[in-house]
Parts: C-alpha cells; structure tokens; sequence
C-alpha cells in the first residue's frame, strides 16, 4: 500500500461544493427564483407609475436585470458562507483542512462554487421572467462581465464570513447587517441618479452598486455611472476581497487552531 | 537512515493562558506502533492536530515522514492518515461519496479498487450507498478510519479511535489496525483504555500539562514502575516473618506478595505451605499499563 503520485484536490473540492447546492438545488436555486419573482410581481405592480426608470425602459423591465443581479450576489454569499460555517459547526471542515489542499486551491473552489451557484440563480431569473417580461440584451458581454464579478465578489465575502462568524448567528447578523443592506441599496429597484445627491454619493461608496448598474448597462446601454468605471471598481473591490479571503486562509485564522 | 515516521522537536502551542505543548520532543520510527498517553487536556490532541496541519505550533518543529508540516505540508499531509476523536460527517453524501471525495481532495481521482477494497475490509459495502446520516454510530467511526486510509499513508494516527465503542467493533477494529501495522504502517494511537495500549503498543509516551513525562518501550515502563503482585488469603495463621519484606496487609486475611519473576510465586507459597499457614485463596496479577500511568502521573503531580 505505497502512495501513488497524486495531483491537484482542487477538481474534487470544487465538484463537492456545487453538488452541495445541487443536491437541494430546490431550496438553493428555485427558492430563491422564486423570491425574486415576488419581488418583481409586488414592486413591479406598485412602483410602475411612480419611479422614472430609463428613457424607453419600463419600470418592469428596469427591475429585471437589478432584481437579477441582487439574486446572484445574495446567493454567492449564501453558498461559501453556508457551507463554511456548516462544515465548522458539524466538525466536517477536518476533511477539508487534512487533505494536502493549497489555500489558494481552497479559496478557488469555494469561489467558483458560489459563482455557479450565483449565475444559476441569476439565470434562473431570467429563464423565469423572460415570458412575461421581454428585455433586450445590448451588449451582453458587460453583463457576463458584472455576473461574473459580482458573483466573485459576494462569493469571497461569504468565505470570510464563513470563517469569521463561529455561530449560526453571527453570521446572520453579517447577512442581515452588512450584506442585504449593501444589496438592497445597491439600486436594483431605483436609478441612482433619481436619489438627492448626498444619498447618490453615499450609494456610490457601496461597491455593489456598481455591479447592478454596470449589469443592467449590460441590456439597456444605459447606466448612472461609465460602465468601464464601474468594472474597474467592482474588480478592484473583488481583489481586495480575495487578498483578504486569501490572508486569512494562509494564516489559517479560525480555521487552522 | 529512514526519516522518523514522526518527529516532534521542542514543540510549543498556547491557548490563551493554557500551555497546551510546554516543549515536547519526540520521535516515532517507522514501523513503530506508538502509544500516546495521558489524561484529559495533556496535550495529546494538541499534537496530533499540528501533524495533521489542524493547529499551528508557537514554536518548535514537526514533521511526518521527514516532511515539515508547516514549509513542506503537502508531503506531509499525504503521509499521515488522522482519525480524529469527535465523529464528525457530511450529511450531504453517501458512504462511497464521502470517501471518494475524501480520495479526491488527495488529488487520487481513479481510487475505486482501493476504495472498493477499504469498503470490504471495514463492513461498510452493504453501506456504500447509504446516506451518512442514516449510520449507526459505529459505522460512522469505521467510515472515518477509511477515509483517514484513502490516500494509504505511511502513517496513520487514531485519537481515541474507542471512546464509547462496542466491545465488537473494538475487536475488529484492532485486528484491523494490527493488521495495517504489520503491513508496515506506523501507527500512533491515544486511547484513554490502557489495557488496549498496554496490548497493542511497543513503545509509549505519557503527557501531562502539555510535557512528556515518559518515554520509553512499554516492557521497560512495566518493569520499572509495575510489578506482578501475588495476593493470597491465610486462615487461622499470619504472614511467615521470612515473607514479611515488602508484603503488605490487605485486612481480611488477605495479603499482598510482589513477586518480580513468575518462579517466586512457586517460592512463595512453598514457604507458606513448610510454615504451615492454610491458603484459603490465592490470585497473581500480572503488571499493568494502569499502574504505571498512575504512578507517573502522581510523580508528576508532587513535582
């Protein structure tokens, strides 16, 4: 019984993590689906006639891609942060710190799994809503890209809150206080530039704000901000996030006792 | 010369203002079946989760296999098999999931004879199907010995692996471990049961508040600090004064002999039988690992 040369457990971590959602894609991706619906159903009926979204843009079709891409951070986070805290609280994490895993490898797999767990959820939108709600897609590649570094924006942040919080709590409080709020105030269901100018300046602090409008420019050609400065700034926000993700797994804080 | 299976030098580890390792040095060669021993908060989880990688040493050094766990941790990980103490699972996969998995994070992708094979070997292929949830407790316990085996380290560490386990399961899964260590690998074993160390272990370190207080081969430990005890029980007459040295009065007639060879015993109760004494009971008991924990752990704590 020698050990043979082995390669990278990355593929197996990363193949582990999305059938944990997978598996109970019901409540992990369908769920969610269905929240946003409702939340287009109610805004969309009641906030039609009162908020002026973009020149030749319903309000519905308006809420569309920023409901979207709220689903899509909402749930990255809810993926690597779910998962983290479990695999700590029920003593399951030893299987994952054992293995000769990298922190980088580590890191990317959680990464990815929130991604795909995010673009799932952001696609099943779309899929839900397309009948009812016809959109156009302008220039789809800016959307891939916000999707894409939105998703791994959230899904990094989960991973540190999954290491940080130690209890069920603690990290819905992160949840409730950090991460909805920045999400809900990241302008899904308003144009910023409709905001008094102090409350504009305060939404353009928040880094996903840029994600939402730099995704919705994505089917309208229309956005508050450039959409080459909100990439910019959301991929400087996700690198910041992953050097933190990154620093924390190497030092193995919280994790490695 | 091979590396030592495991090498430990000046190991230090705080919590907080626990001292959990106070400098502990050691080193298990390969081959070796080793005993880690001590009471509860000695330190001896301590050190298995700096082998493994689960806890980070204040200072001092570690290695498996000559690999240093911190600067070399892949070859080191994938030298070393833990089975922790708690049982912990996934409940989101089967038993054959779990493992592959678990061979998969080692980065051995085409692993099913092997897996298939530890399957067979620990009673769970009727299981490999089934849910982790739905297993018993022990065939939680033997699941995580397999997956602590799937990537076949030289070295495999079992924390405790009996605490609250069946008298079977306890049996098959010495046979099981005696059988690895047979086949080469070394083991490193703590268990709180040390009749089961004093059986299985060749060579043994006792820990206390984070330091080893002793080490040494288990026949030397026995021999210094156990000794066989014949214990006899007298009617109608005492103890014949050429007996007295070192025996001791029990009460209730009963009297306690050492006797260091089993041939004394025969020469014990041939000068009870020319002094006329009548033996109404007798028994011998052979050295014990208990004896020596105990007296080790007393020595240490007048020190």
């Amino acid at each position: 019984m020698s050990a043979p040369a082995a390669a990278s457990g990355f593929p197996t971590l990363l193949r582990k993590e999305v059938l944990r959602f997978w598996k109970v894609a019901f409540q992990t991706v369908a769920a969610p689906v269905l929240t946003t619906l409702m939340y287009l159903l109610v805004f969309g009926h009641a906030l039609a006639a009162h908020v002026q979204a973009f020149p030749g843009v319903t309000y519905v079709q308006f809420l569309v891609p920023g409901l979207a891409m709220m689903a899509v951070l909402q749930n990255a986070f809810a993926n690597s942060s779910s998962s983290i805290i479990q695999s700590k609280i029920t003593g399951s994490m030893i299987f994952i710190l054992l293995p000769p895993l990298a922190p980088g490898e580590i890191f990317a797999a959680y990464l990815l799994a929130s991604m795909v767990r995010g673009l799932a959820v952001g696609l099943g939108v779309f899929a839900a809503t397309v009948w009812i709600v016809p959109l156009p897609l302008a220039e789809p590649l800016w959307a891939l890209a916000f999707a894409v570094v939105g998703s791994g924006m959230l899904g990094a942040m989960g991973i540190i809150a999954g290491i940080w919080s130690e209890k069920f709590d603690q990290l819905a409080a992160f949840q409730n206080f950090v991460v909805l709020p920045l999400t809900f105030l990241a302008g899904a269901f308003y144009s910023v530039a409709t905001l008094p100018p102090f409350w504009q300046a305060v939404s353009r602090l928040n880094p996903f704000f840029y994600a939402v409008d730099g995704f919705r420019y994505g089917f309208f050609a229309h956005s508050d901000v450039p959409p080459a400065t909100s990439l910019a700034i959301a991929t400087a926000a996700f690198a910041a996030l992953s050097w933190i993700t990154l620093h924390l797994l190497r030092g193995g804080y919280k994790l490695r006792h | 010369m091979a590396a030592p299976a495991v090498e430990v030098r000046s190991l230090a580890k705080r919590y907080g203002r626990v001292q959990a390792l106070d400098g502990v040095s050691l080193a298990v060669e390969q081959g070796e079946f080793f005993g880690l021993l001590g009471p509860n908060g000695a330190g001896k989880t301590t050190l298995i989760s700096i082998l493994g990688g689960l806890a980070l040493a204040d200072a001092g050094h570690a290695a498996v296999m000559g690999h240093d766990v911190s600067g070399d941790f892949r070859s080191a990980r994938r030298a070393v098999g833990i089975v922790p103490q708690e049982v912990v699972f996934d409940p989101f996969f089967t038993v054959r999931e779990t493992l592959e998995f678990q061979s998969g994070y080692f980065g051995l992708r085409r692993n099913g004879a092997w897996i298939d094979e530890l399957l067979e070997r620990l009673a769970l292929a009727p299981k490999a199907g089934a849910n982790m949830r739905s297993l018993s407790g022990g065939m939680k316990r033997r699941v995580m010995l397999a997956q602590a085996l799937v990537h076949r380290p030289p070295v495999i560490v079992l924390d405790e692996p009996t605490a609250g386990v069946d008298v079977e399961l306890r049996k098959t899964l010495w046979e099981f471990v005696r059988g690895l260590n047979a086949a080469g690998h070394t083991i490193v074993l703590t268990t709180h049961y040390l009749e089961e160390a004093q059986l299985l272990c060749s060579r043994i370190a006792m820990m206390r508040d984070g330091r080893i207080v002793a080490l040494d081969s288990t026949a030397r430990l026995l021999a210094a600090f156990s000794e066989r005890v014949l214990r006899v029980k007298l009617e109608g007459s005492g103890l014949p004064d050429s007996l007295a040295p070192g025996a001791a009065d029990e009460g209730g007639g009963w009297w306690r002999l050492p006797v260091s060879e089993p041939a004394h015993v025969e020469n014990a109760l041939a000068r009870l039988r020319e002094a006329g004494a009548a033996v109404a009971s007798l028994e011998v008991s052979e050295p014990e690992l208990e004896d020596v924990f105990v007296k080790i752990m007393r020595r240490e704590a007048r020190a």
